[in-house]
């Protein structure tokens, strides 16, 4: 691999994505660590270089441009707008030493207030700088799943735990079975609720966690101890969007039938179908795209709403190409009290510089 | 050309690697005075006793400066990423047995499991302002764990020794670390959570993967192996 390669396909896709309407924006390769840790909690160590400044205390190596692009429009930016970046990200590879741990990502980051207009101009304009690639896109929708969670017939409190762990499909499935009483209450916590003075056994009070505050969690466990159990319906009808997976107008389809059922996720699915026709509007094959209700589910946590990913069939090895979503609650999250939709996706120049090699093309950048 | 053995240079776990190597007609001594970390080695040829701190003997044998080494797998699974592809186990030896475990406050009544940890660190977090603070030296174990498990509102602080002792000094809300009879938790009124231990570990036996190793060096490997009754 040639960094100067890599360096000139950054560029020349950072010019394409600027003759779209983006405006050039560069930031800082340290960042500080602290609003990461805040938002995707000590996870963030093992994907990211946290090191230490003598001055500003812990700071990140940065992983992607997302967040410092997303503040700096919070705190100077016009809308709407359009930014392009290329540069080198750093991720530890704890877990996989054999993928690189510094590489260039290109992106294009869109805050506009007309979301299915903007969901598709960012897939479109990427579908069509990776025509030449032959790689695979798919899409999913992770507010649809959302919806889903905060239609169902079930306490605050469990929804709010649900949504916690959306991103966690383990933990979610494990909270979705103890609702829904397929997984039975776990001993220690029937013994709790069984005892007349929870805190007889309880010893000395040591640590910061106080007594009112124990108090009141055992009070909120006997709440949902009484809370009827979520009824097997609902858990089929959340299964059964989640296995979604066909091209987009079979999705649409299917997903219309669930929604007879499970009518919050309505206004979600109409959603979808807006975003279809603006995607079918710029030229996108809709008939063909493939949908896949749990893609990004596990891996895209920014996200909540439409995601997609590029894919090299030949090459599965490899992560994907290009990655791209909405993340508007990440903008509520930086914005102090301010937000702005906004939809942006990444390309990394590194592997189309790998596969124009295999496939004895030039260097330039299509379209 | 010979074959550098890393044990433990001091303590219990010193005194049963001697005692299990002696077992098995492999003499191994200190020599010199009680504070000069040297050894000798009797009953085979071509072995050469080197003693380390139980904490660097992951880093050696992945290094390839030591063959063999005894330590805990907790230290070598801590230190070593992808720990399987830089050492074999060639015998767990059957002390220096422990856990690594997450542990709480005994009056948090309402926290049993994993699911309860979460749950209580997502309301510790919306009161205090902070995320609850879990104290360890194990820090890539317990996060790996933590992360399985499905925790999200916590960070690790790091403690080096008295870990027990962070929760009354209010400078962690609970703590993972080792334990083996489980005295230390309850004398600083904390408990397990009802969950498996992050990590059974006990002293084991390991062979470098990285190593260099000439013909020579092999036959005394097989012999010295075949003399433990190992692999």
């Amino acid at each position: 691999m040639s960094l100067p390669l890599i360096r000139a396909k950054a560029e020349a896709l950072k010019a394409r994505f600027a003759a779209s309407g983006a405006a050039p924006v560069d930031c800082a390769v340290l960042q500080p660590a602290e609003i990461l840790l805040d938002l995707y909690g000590e996870d963030v160590r093992t994907r990211a270089f946290v090191t230490t400044d003598p001055v500003r205390g812990e700071v990140v190596l940065r992983p992607d441009f997302t967040v410092p692009v997303v503040q700096m429009h919070m705190a100077e930016g016009a809308e709407p707008a359009r930014y392009t970046y290329a540069g080198e990200v750093f991720r530890r590879q704890e877990a996989h030493p054999e993928r690189a741990s510094e590489y260039f990502q290109v992106g294009y980051e869109v805050f506009d207030r007309n979301g299915a207009a903007a969901d598709a101009e960012v897939f479109a304009l990427f579908a069509e700088v990776l025509e030449p690639y032959g790689l695979r896109p798919v899409t999913g929708d992770i507010g649809i799943l959302t919806a889903a969670v905060q239609g169902l017939d079930t306490s605050a409190a469990r929804r709010a735990a649900l949504m916690r762990h959306i991103w966690r499909p383990r933990r979610f499935r494990a909270l979705l079975d103890r609702y829904s009483g397929r997984a039975p209450m776990p001993a220690s916590r029937a013994a709790l609720l069984a005892a007349s003075d929870p805190m007889a056994g309880a010893g000395p009070m040591i640590g910061l966690r106080s007594e009112a505050e124990i108090r009141q969690r055992v009070e909120l466990l006997r709440l949902d101890a009484e809370e009827p159990t979520l009824s097997a319906e609902q858990v089929t009808l959340i299964d059964a969007l989640m296995r979604v997976s066909e091209a987009c107008p079979y999705a649409l389809e299917r997903m219309r039938d669930i929604a007879v059922d499970m009518p919050a996720i309505a206004p979600a699915v109409e959603a979808y179908d807006a975003r279809c026709e603006a995607l079918a509007a710029r030229g996108v094959d809709v008939a063909r795209l493939a949908f896949d209700a749990g893609y990004g589910r596990s891996s895209m946590e920014y996200y909540d709403g439409f995601v997609f990913g590029f894919i090299c069939p030949q090459r599965p090895d490899w992560p994907p190409v290009a990655t791209g979503g909405r993340y508007d609650a990440l903008t509520r999250q930086l914005g102090q009290g301010r937000e702005i939709p906004a939809v942006g996706a990444v390309i990394r120049p590194g592997l189309l510089v790998e596969l124009d090699a295999r496939d004895g093309r030039g260097p330039e950048v299509g379209a | 050309m010979t074959i550098k053995l890393g044990v433990p240079s001091k303590g219990r776990l010193m005194e049963k690697t001697f005692d299990w190597f002696g077992a098995r007609g492999v003499s191994l001594s200190r020599t010199g005075s009680e504070r000069e970390y040297s050894g000798a080695v009797e009953g085979i040829e071509g072995v050469e006793l080197v003693l380390l701190s139980a904490g660097e003997i992951p880093r050696e044998l992945a290094a390839g400066r030591i063959h063999l080494g005894v330590t805990g797998i907790d230290l070598v699974q801590e230190k070593l990423v992808q720990w399987d592809q830089k050492v074999q186990v060639l015998a767990e030896l059957g002390f220096g047995h422990a856990d690594l475990i997450v542990a709480v406050p005994a009056c948090w009544v309402d926290v049993n499991t994993l699911d309860d940890l979460d749950a209580a660190a997502a309301a510790f977090r919306a009161r205090h302002g902070f995320r609850m603070r879990i104290a360890t030296k194990y820090h890539r174990l317990v996060r790996a764990y933590l992360h399985a498990g499905g925790v999200a509102d916590y960070q690790l602080v790091d403690s080096q020794g008295a870990t027990e002792g962070t929760v009354k000094n209010l400078t962690a809300e609970a703590i993972a670390d080792i334990t083996s009879s489980g005295e230390t938790l309850r004398a600083n009124h904390l408990k397990l959570l009802a969950e498996a231990p992050v990590l059974r570990s006990q002293a084991t036996l390991f062979r470098s993967r990285v190593a260099q190793l000439s013909e020579a060096d092999r036959g005394v490997l097989r012999a010295l192996c075949a003399q433990l009754g190992v692999e």
